[in-house]
């Protein structure tokens, strides 16, 4: 089974990588971008049996600093 | 004073550190980040800088979870004293034992320089031999040194007296000028800048040195 883990900069801390590309598309012409934030998707392959449990400790352990980053699961009806 | 440094895959400056706290009269051992064990009767632990595991996922992470961590985490809760300098600072955030994380430096850019940095505190075992409101002239080199807390804890850390370090011309957009910081008890820096880069005349400055000196004082007898 596969799971996908969404990894966002939390509001209120500055995304330069993000802004850097807002600024890109703003002098390619793509005018009324207001914000742009980037983040990272992981894609988990799991042996069956996998809960969101397990997910969620691997989020808060390895794939997502909570300082700083929040996440979301996906894959668990 | 018997210093650890650990060596993940890609540290760089693991033996300018050794060589800094040689230099200062330490006794030093090199510890392997696979290793399960910190050598017995060490004092402390330098987290030197460069890159650790091609720093993938965030700066320190995959570092932060091998093996040695867990021992150096046990070592501070126990109140042994740590060191972190730049991928470090990065890693002991990482792991908990400082409050905070290194986001990417505001500019994007890679930074290597010399800064202007000034002692905020001299009540602490690294910064006894400065006095507060010193400016020094220290390198850096990161391109993740954007120190960023919540409001809470950046209060905290000027509360307790734990800010160690400011930049005086802040180069990466770090919050509060933050260039490192001191855990509760003070036994434990964590530090953008690179004081083991200048800790001898061949390095072009020595405004490092008195950290080391005032580290071998407090635990020399230790």
């Amino acid at each position: 089974m596969k799971a996908r883990v969404h990894v966002m900069l939390k509001n209120g801390v500055l995304d330069p990588q993000g802004e850097a590309v807002r600024h890109a598309l703003g002098s390619m012409g793509f005018d009324g971008v207001n914000g742009v934030r980037q983040g990272k998707v992981i894609e988990l392959d799991l042996a069956d049996g996998a809960t969101e449990a397990d997910v969620t400790a691997m989020c808060e352990k390895l794939l997502a600093n909570t300082v700083i980053e929040s996440y979301t699961i996906e894959g668990f009806a | 004073m018997h210093a650890a440094v650990v060596v993940f895959p890609g540290s760089n400056c693991d033996r300018d550190l050794a060589v800094a706290f040689e230099a200062a009269g330490a006794k030093v051992s090199m510890v392997w980040h696979k290793d399960t064990k910190l050598p017995d009767g060490i004092d402390m632990v330098g987290v030197p800088g460069g890159f650790s595991f091609g720093d993938y996922l965030r700066c320190g992470a995959i570092a932060a979870n091998s093996p040695i961590c867990n021992e150096i985490k046990a070592h501070t809760d126990r109140g042994g004293y740590a060191l972190g300098i730049c991928n470090g600072f990065q890693v002991l955030t990482e792991t908990g034992v400082l409050p905070g994380a290194l986001l990417r430096n505001a500019g994007l850019k890679y930074i290597c320089k010399t800064i202007g940095l000034k002692v905020e505190t001299s009540a602490s075992a690294y910064t006894a031999g400065y006095n507060a409101g010193d400016v020094i002239d220290i390198p850096i080199a990161h391109h993740d040194g954007n120190y960023f807390a919540d409001d809470e804890t950046i209060a905290t850390l000027k509360g307790e007296d734990r800010i160690a370090f400011t930049y005086t011309d802040t180069p990466n957009g770090a919050k509060a000028d933050i260039a490192g910081i001191l855990s509760a008890n003070k036994r434990v820096l964590g530090t953008m800048p690179h004081p083991e880069r200048a800790a001898d005349a061949g390095h072009g400055g020595t405004d490092g040195q008195a950290l080391f000196r005032a580290l071998m004082g407090t635990l020399a007898s230790a």
